[in-house]
């Protein structure tokens, strides 16, 4: 866990009843499973939920005193598979993944778990990555709650109502036999809040009585007939039974008064729909509005009469549903048509069908629908508003650069792109296949290699297609070693394997999960308390059926990166080449690493710092080497010579000195301007003798010739 | 209901909002999480969100607070606070970055009704700055007036040099500035309690919050707390007593020059002279002198000015001695010294990264030889396996130092060498096209000697300069004539500095023959 310490965090997930507890939305609902006697949790780790994850590996000792299993799961299949434990015993079990990503992965598992049903409520807790900064594709989680019938939860985005959905969610779940979705967005998972906490609760049963008492009921089990008979009982006993679960503890919630119009909306929605009738003036700072407000907290399955209940008395009725389709406008439009109703329905048509609901959008929908049906609830000047135009700043818009995410400062992948580049330079593009993780930045400037992403561990796979015996180039695909556990392993090696392709694979290897928060994983190199680690990747290559494996095990040799790149796409030698590329993820090396350096400093051991440099009178300012680097610390400056055109590189001091600047500088034949420095601390007695003679000797050869030229200021060279 | 004035700050009790824009990995977390804890501390209501995640990864990321004071009339209630940031319902906006501040302005985050602006004024380039081979930084100049039309109020200055001076990171001068701008209604010891809690480094958290506070708040700052440049480490002129009379002699020539000429022709004379001695300075200066006689007044002496400029470019060409030369004078190791911050008590080595090829060798061999070889490509070929390598140099080292340092002492032969020859030659070329063409066209002579900023790097990267070079001035005959020439052949300057592959310059060659080869309408 790159030694990352979440003991504070842990200290929260102690407080006992009518203790506050103060922290983030995601540690929340963490300590929410244990107050509800969780029995199991298993996950994968991505952003937002990440830190449930982080934080449950490092509280083994409240796990244990709790008799709570608790797995970090190989995926997000693996983590829906195991909420099993929950379908004959009455055990509370937990799954956690980022969505839609992790739900499409864990799909197949889900189905089945659906499908047979549940007896101890298993809640899937579904960290929602849409709208901006979002690493991922735009999907809803929507659809997959309603193919495989399970309930889905949308509570409003603060702790108490997160906290109470996972207590209501394994509730819903036990009364009717079905699993539970909780979704809860990103911005949700990191707000800020605070809750009265409860008392942890041991599970009634823990995973250990069950195996020691192990039960069974085939009409539980997914195959014929029993399967079609799940079907059915979906509709007819577990549908009724959570409408019922839902009305009776009222999970939706109706505030406002009792104007014409009314709003229904998800309950993630709902600070949102406030802030904008805030600025409409229609909402006070806690909320309480004139507009009559339906918050679905259960987004599936829907109640409904109380829809139809809400919207009897309304001229009008906008529902706020982000994402497309727009299925719960639909199925509302459905019921009210089926109830004859005359209530205007209004959604997808004042707000835009797909993209993040934001302020703004939020504003200008709410604000179009109300000038439409309730312009009487509106003061004159925002009924009709009169406001400039913003200004437009095209200059300024013309300047602000864009600034993507990218590579880490002294990131060990940034020189296995680099030397890809290289070999591009001299052997021809080829066709590049990419993966999830970190290395998909290579899409970007300055390397702006890479074609595709298919899916985690699926770069290599993505590129399948491309083995033809007719052409001379062949394919290179990248996969994280990451994805290479959760799935590359089969559906990328052992599909190239098999299928006799004849494409080169690189495994890029940083020790992590290093995307997701630097989480451990089979090949990491550190020794975990609970985990089993260091299996290499390049055994599993080779128990693959793979022939031609190479091992860089510093990626930041270039040259050596390169040859072995340059040499795959060349050797006769059939079948896939993988090459596994490994260097721990500088993020987490320099976390790793800051204590222990820290310490050895304070005891004034020996210690070696370097940095890379630029002597800025040999760097002409071509600018060459940034175009095979983009290391935030390589930059450019302006120097105070008047006959310089152009700025000249400069490494600032954030460098860590991971070396990429001189190897490439020597690598691609650059420039001699880089050097490296290394600053020795606490010397010993001959490190200093051998500094002084030789600065000595240095010295005097430096005089000698400076006092036979004339010498100008620095400036002047 | 109380309810208040729509869409105006007050319409909702109270409630200040504050985003902050950062780069990622700048600390931005640490700030949200410093504004959070001040209100909370304060018996405020509060709540921050942010998006974590892979765009923290150095890109530009966001986060957000609201927070609102307690009323006593409901002290159960929380008020619904919003999870992100509106357009024109921000008041406070905290930037750690120039551009960053831009982008706010660009999202609308930043209105002059609402929002006081708090910005770093230094700049993180981002990668596309940095990958252009010409200049392409973009203009700060311009992000600060628009940012500060856009604000009601703008408080800006560079925070990150302040913070490294105190010893600590740009999180803690942004909070010290933030309360230093007394936006927010808390004391200072509330601040300062924050950052104390921190634990580790809090010290120097405090420090820099203090530098920028002050900053921040208007007290001007005493002398010791000044944001002081990095010093330069100018040397000086030292000339040794043999040479005295000649420099002296050469400087009186400069001086004789008109001022716009002189400008350039000082630092190009101490340029060249540096580069070999100070027969090598009369050459330049003679050069310069030739051409400055001939020009005139009234073009201000563009021409002049711009042939002392690139003259001296041209002479000061960037082969091995030179390197050598540069790599191991005093001057050069206090800089490394200075730039890793060398305590006295540790000692330092450095490796220099070199690949020279047979190219660049053959150029510090004497013309006749150095040519010969290169004139046999097998040859060439043969030789380049025993010298075409990446070299690591220790010149902290008497032996790899002393190899540098020989071949630095080679620079008194260079006039015999190829590479001199070869350069002198291109030189000779290139200013004669440039007289040539001020002949007919004044503004055309002195954007081909511009052109000659086309010409930098080493082994591949020097190729295609000059390649580049020949490409556009190659255009010269397509333009023959025209009124509008000059400023054509600027446009195909420009397009060669704004990519490495040519793209650009390509386009604007195929522009510029588009019109050349079509029946002449703009021909005087």
């Amino acid at each position: 866990m790159a030694e990352r310490s979440f003991a504070k965090e842990v200290k929260k997930l102690k407080l006992g009843a009518g203790e506050e507890f103060t922290g983030e939305g995601i540690l929340a609902i963490t300590k929410a499973l244990l107050q509800c006697g969780v029995g199991y949790v298993g996950g994968y780790q991505g952003a937002p939920i990440s830190h449930l994850m982080d934080v449950l590996a490092d509280a083994q000792e409240i796990l244990g005193e709790l008799g709570v299993h608790f797995e970090a799961s190989a995926s997000e299949a693996t983590a829906t598979a195991m909420l099993a434990a929950s379908v004959h015993y009455p055990i509370r079990g937990a799954a956690t993944f980022k969505s839609t990503v992790g739900t499409n992965v864990a799909s197949d598992a889900l189905a089945n778990l659906a499908s047979g049903g549940v007896t101890g409520g298993a809640l899937i807790i579904v960290g929602e990555d849409y709208g901006e900064g979002s690493s991922i594709m735009q999907e809803r989680s929507h659809a997959f709650a309603m193919k495989s019938q399970v309930w889905l939860l949308d509570p409003r985005p603060n702790l108490p109502s997160i906290v109470a959905a996972v207590e209501h969610g394994f509730e819903l779940s036990e009364a009717s036999n079905t699993p539970v979705m909780l979704q809860v967005r990103i911005r949700c998972c990191h707000v800020h809040g605070s809750f009265v906490a409860k008392d942890n609760q041991r599970p009634a049963m823990t995973v250990a009585d069950a195996l020691e008492n192990p039960r069974r009921d085939t009409q539980r089990i997914v195959l014929p007939p029993a399967s079609f008979l799940h079907e059915k009982e979906k509709i007819s006993k577990r549908l009724p039974a959570a409408i019922d679960y839902i009305k009776r503890h009222k999970l939706n919630e109706t505030f406002g008064g009792s104007g014409k119009v009314g709003i229904v909306m998800q309950g993630g929605m709902y600070n949102g729909v406030i802030r904008a009738l805030q600025r409409l003036g229609l909402a006070d700072a806690y909320g309480d509005t004139e507009v009559p407000l339906h918050v679905l907290n259960v987004t599936y399955p829907l109640v409904e009469d109380d829809l139809v209940g809400f919207c009897a008395d309304k001229d009008a009725v906008l529902v706020i549903e982000e994402g497309q389709p727009d299925y719960l406008e639909q199925a509302l439009g459905a019921m009210l048509y089926k109830a004859a109703a005359t209530v205007r329905l209004e959604g997808k048509g004042v707000l835009p069908m797909a993209g993040e609901y934001t302020g703004q959008v939020m504003l200008d929908g709410i604000g179009a629908f109300l000038r439409q049906h309730a312009s009487d609830m509106l003061a004159p000047e925002v009924r009709a508003p009169n406001v400039p135009a913003p200004p437009l700043y095209d200059d300024l818009a013309k300047t602000v650069p864009a600034r993507p995410p990218g590579f880490c400062i002294g990131c060990p992948e940034r020189p296995i792109f680099a030397a890809t580049k290289l070999v591009e330079q001299e052997l021809g593009n080829h066709h590049i296949a990419s993966d999830i993780g970190c290395h998909l930045f290579s899409i970007m400037p300055p390397f702006e290699l890479g074609a595709t992403t298919m899916g985690y561990g699926l770069g290599p796979a993505s590129a399948s297609a491309f083995n033809s015996p007719d052409a001379k180039r062949r394919s290179i695909s990248f996969v994280g070693d990451g994805g290479f556990w959760h799935n590359g392993l089969t559906s990328s090696i052992g599909n190239a394997v098999f299928n006799k392709n004849d494409g080169v694979i690189v495994v890029v290897d940083n020790y992590y999960s290093a995307a997701t928060g630097g989480q451990d994983i089979l090949s990491s190199r550190a020794t975990n308390r609970t985990k089993s680690t260091r299996h290499p990747i390049t055994e599993a290559i080779k128990g693959m059926g793979v022939n031609w494996v190479r091992h860089i095990e510093r990626t930041y040799d270039v040259g050596a990166m390169r040859a072995a790149l340059k040499e795959a796409l060349t050797t006769d030698e059939k079948g896939p080449k993988v090459i596994v590329a490994s260097s721990e993820c500088m993020l987490n090396r320099q976390r790793r690493e800051a204590p222990l350096k820290a310490k050895a400093a304070a005891e004034g051991k020996r210690m070696v710092r370097t940095k890379f440099g630029v002597d800025e009178d040999v760097c002409t300012g071509d600018h060459a080497c940034m175009r095979l680097s983009g290391c935030p610390s390589l930059t450019v400056k302006h120097l105070d010579d008047p006959l310089r055109d152009d700025p000249v590189a400069a490494i600032d001091e954030s460098c860590v000195g991971c070396g990429n600047c001189g190897e490439v500088a020597d690598a691609a034949v650059l420039c001699p301007s880089f050097y490296q420095a290394d600053v020795v601390s606490n010397p010993t007695g001959w490190d200093r003798f051998r500094f002084n003679l030789r600065q000595g000797v240095i010295s005097a050869l430096q005089h000698w010739r400076e006092r036979r030229r004339p010498v100008f200021g620095e400036q002047a060279a | 209901m109380k309810l208040g004035l729509p869409e105006g700050p007050d319409s909702i009790g109270g409630i200040i909002k504050i985003c902050i824009l950062a780069v990622g990995g700048q600390g931005g977390g640490v700030l949200s999480g410093w504004v959070t804890d001040v209100a909370q501390r304060s018996g405020w209501h509060v709540q921050s969100t942010s998006v974590a995640g892979v765009a923290q990864r150095t890109g530009a990321t966001i986060y957000y607070v609201e927070m609102m004071p307690r009323d006593p009339a409901r002290p159960n209630d929380f008020p619904v606070l919003s999870l992100s940031p509106s357009p024109g319902d921000v008041d406070i906006l905290i930037a750690a970055e120039l551009a960053e501040a831009g982008r706010a302005v660009l999202r609308g985050f930043v209105t002059p009704e609402r929002t006081a602006l708090i910005v770093s004024n230094h700049r993180m380039l981002a990668v596309s700055e940095k990958i252009v081979p010409g200049d392409g930084r973009a203009d700060s100049e311009t992000v600060i007036r628009r940012a500060g039309e856009a604000a009601r109020r703008i408080v800006h200055f560079d925070m990150e040099t302040l913070a490294r001076q105190a010893g600590s990171v740009i999180s803690a001068s942004l909070f010290g500035a933030l309360a230093g701008s007394g936006e927010l209604p808390f004391p200072r010891e509330a601040f300062e309690a924050t950052v104390s809690s921190g634990g580790k480094g809090a010290r120097a958290s405090l420090a820099a919050f203090a530098l920028a506070y002050d900053r921040a708040a208007g007290v001007p700052a005493a002398a010791t707390t000044d944001v002081v440049e990095e010093a330069k480490g100018e040397h000086g002129t030292v000339i040794p007593p043999r040479f005295a009379q000649a420099w002296q002699a050469l400087l009186r020539r400069t001086a004789a020059l008109p001022q716009p000429v002189r400008d350039m022709a000082d630092p190009g004379l101490r340029k060249v002279v540096d580069f070999l001695d100070l027969a090598y300075g009369e050459e330049y200066l003679s050069q310069v002198e030739r051409i400055a006689a001939t020009d005139t007044e009234a073009e201000g002496f563009a021409f002049s000015r711009e042939a002392a400029k690139y003259i001296a470019n041209a002479m000061v060409y960037d082969d091995i001695i030179r390197v050598a030369d540069l790599k191991t004078r005093s001057a050069r190791g206090d800089r490394v010294r200075r730039e890793v911050h060398l305590g006295d008590s540790q000692t330092l080595a450095t490796t220099e990264y070199f690949h020279p090829r047979m190219e660049e060798l053959c150029g510090v061999l004497p013309a006749g030889l150095g040519a010969a070889i290169e004139a046999r490509p097998k040859l060439m070929k043969t030789l380049n396996r025993f010298v075409d390598r990446g070299r690591r140099i220790r010149t902290d080292t008497i032996h790899g130092f002393g190899m540098l340092w020989v071949i630095g002492g080679l620079r008194r032969f260079r006039r015999r060498l190829l590479r001199h020859k070869v350069e002198a030659a291109h030189m000779r070329e290139w200013l004669a096209l440039a007289e040539t063409e001020r002949a007919g066209n004044y503004a055309l002579g002195v954007e081909v000697l511009k052109c000659r900023r086309l010409i930098k790097g080493y082994s591949d990267t020097h190729v295609r300069g000059h390649s580049k070079f020949d490409r556009v001035l190659a255009c010269l005959s397509l333009l023959k004539g025209r009124t509008d020439a000059a400023d054509w052949l600027r446009r195909l300057r420009e397009a060669a500095l704004a990519d490495a592959d040519g793209v650009m310059l390509d386009g604007a060659i195929k522009t510029v023959r588009s019109f050349a080869e079509a029946p002449a309408a703009n021909v005087s």
